[in-house]
């Protein structure tokens, strides 16, 4: 084999020179990956068992008292504000993925059902474009747009949902609408790469058959764009989960976020064992929403087609 | 394949899509030449937000940081990505380290941000190199910019033909000669693509700067969510604007530079090749 494998192949570790260029030429890198990111992040672990001490300094001490903390008891008996603001995140992050990928899959469909090469290069950079914009202007533009004076605003004390003269954020329909015009790019574009992929004679068979609209997607269309989907789900979802920038500026002090919390332990507050705990519990949630999403009936028949 | 008619209320579900993507965008540019400062109706044309935006020493010194951090990070980057990329390659089991390289892409941002800031605290003991600085926020792009670099370049030394690889192999090429030669050209176009998003990524960044940041080195987005914070101003809006002018001009730059580098590769490879047939 090694003799048809290319020229920079042909080194795979036979002698000693060489294997030390292989490592030579990954070391800077995977020092850098284990320095600056690995080893902090298994410290974290470390540090969510220690204290905060009076001037905010860390005192290692071994103590389950933050990860207490962080599912409601203090001082003065129990409360759910920390376990509230997890639950919010989760919900927050599983609604702004749900929306997304509602909206991706007509999007995509339109996109790959476009009959000039050129037509969808346009499209795509139209989807290229917000997914690489900053998106603290892409945040804060909503506050322009939903401010006191504009349309929507108006609209909706006309609809008396809200006092005349007030703006529609800081609020849950501010940070939904921010959520998922952030994350809509991550999703559509993995799942038009799959759609764009797809056998289409399924669909037709399937229509021949007298399949449904729905059983055509669900039988012959899902089935091949599930690994696409999966791709587009997993980074809509972490990111959700972990958002800080839309949830500050759209959501204010009264809808805290995971994000949020972790932001403020390590600044204001200067509480870093109680927010590396909160970071591990936000880890450990991801994790677990993805173990349910991977055994799921949805991506099990996938993997089986 | 096949092309297929969308129905109607499918279609209006896309333009839909485009609209909410595009009309945060459009209401920043809307603002940016409105001739007032605090009312939210049009008032006018006016580009005396622009005039002022570059006569503001804070907003142009935001500007310099980012533009220094991107570069030094992304050259930095795609140097040692690309290092990382050629050694993984040649690795018979990477498993554990696959899993390291692919961290900065799992891992949340936000729990990122919070790695850095402590390594940085740890290090800070040893060196005052890492109080928060350029050093620390260049040191954390760097570390997210190399796991994207390492596998865009990756990806292409998986996928490209190796043809002419061996053909210099064959000619007895010394390995330095032949990579330099050979493997480089053909790696070029992934090499370019990796660097391009390390740069995007860099200059987009919010939370880990705002993380690692000090206050020699206010980044573009940390200076505008600063601003949001204190209320914004029309000046605001025309820096948006010009980034966001710049973010499409960089796509169009980086799709035309792949494009071009794509097709000429191979031939720079040839090149290198009847060079290694003449030494």
């Amino acid at each position: 084999m090694d003799d048809l494998s290319g020229f920079w192949n042909t080194a795979r570790g036979d002698s000693v020179r060489r294997g030390g260029l292989t490592l030579a030429l990954a070391l800077p890198g995977l020092l850098c990956l284990v320095v600056f990111l690995a080893a902090p992040c298994v410290s974290l672990v470390l540090l969510s068992t220690a204290t905060r001490g009076e001037f905010g300094n860390i005192q290692w001490t071994f103590t389950l008292e933050n990860y207490k903390r962080l599912i409601g008891f203090n001082l003065f008996g129990w409360s759910p504000d920390f376990l509230l603001i997890m639950l919010r995140s989760l919900r927050e992050a599983f609604f702004t993925t749900a929306a997304c990928v509602l909206l991706s899959y007509p999007l995509s469909f339109y996109i790959a059902s476009r009959k000039s090469v050129f037509e969808r290069f346009v499209w795509l950079v139209m989807l290229t474009v917000p997914f690489c914009t900053n998106v603290v202007i892409r945040t804060y533009a909503w506050q322009l747009i939903l401010g006191p004076a504009n349309p929507l605003a108006k609209l909706a004390s006309l609809l008396s949902l809200q006092p005349p003269g007030a703006p529609l954020y800081p609020g849950f329909f501010a940070v939904y609408l921010g959520m998922i015009t952030t994350f809509l790019p991550f999703t559509a574009l993995p799942l038009y790469a799959s759609i764009e992929r797809m056998n289409w004679w399924l669909p037709l068979a399937a229509k021949d058959l007298y399949a449904d609209r729905w059983m055509v997607f669900k039988q012959a269309i899902l089935p091949q764009t599930v690994h696409g989907l999966y791709v587009g789900v997993v980074i809509t979802f972490v990111p959700a989960m972990a958002m800080y920038v839309v949830t500050d500026i759209l959501g204010g002090a009264k809808y805290m976020f995971v994000g949020n919390i972790i932001q403020h332990q390590f600044s204001q507050a200067r509480d870093w064992p109680f927010g590396a705990a909160i970071s591990i519990a936000l880890m450990a949630l991801t994790l677990l929403s993805f173990a349910l999403f991977k055994t799921s009936r949805l991506t099990r028949k996938g993997e089986m087609y | 394949m096949r092309r297929f008619r969308m129905s109607l209320p499918l279609s209006m579900i896309a333009w839909f899509c485009i609209f909410l993507l595009y009309v945060p965008s459009a209401a920043v540019v809307f603002f940016s030449v409105n001739d007032t400062r605090y009312g939210l109706s049009w008032r006018g044309l006016t580009l005396d937000w622009y005039r002022k935006l570059f006569g503001n020493e804070y907003i142009l010194e935001a500007a310099r940081n980012s533009l220094i951090v991107a570069l030094v990070s992304t050259l930095i980057a795609t140097v040692i990505g690309t290092a990382l990329a050629l050694g993984l390659h040649r690795m018979k089991k990477p498993g554990v380290i696959d899993l390291l390289v692919n961290l900065p892409i799992v891992v949340p941002d936000i729990i990122m941000a919070v790695a850095l800031t402590m390594a940085f605290s740890f290090l800070r003991a040893f060196s005052s190199l890492f109080d928060m600085g350029f050093f620390t926020l260049i040191a954390g792009h760097v570390t997210f910019q190399i796991s994207f670099v390492a596998l865009t370049v990756r990806s292409r030394l998986a996928t490209m033909d190796q043809d002419l690889e061996l053909a210099a192999k064959d000619l007895n090429a010394r390995p330095a000669y032949g990579f330099t030669r050979v493997t480089l050209p053909l790696l070029a176009p992934a090499i370019l693509a990796g660097a391009m998003l390390a740069f995007t990524l860099s200059l987009d960044d919010f939370i880990i700067s705002f993380f690692t940041h000090g206050p020699d080195s206010v980044t573009l987005p940390i200076f505008i969510f600063a601003s949001v914070k204190r209320g914004v101003t029309p000046e605001i809006h025309a820096l948006s604007t010009v980034m966001l002018t710049a973010t499409v001009a960089l796509i169009i730059v980086a799709e035309r530079l792949a494009s071009a580098l794509g097709s000429r590769s191979r031939k720079a490879a040839k090149k290198g090749l009847s060079a290694v047939k003449a030494a």
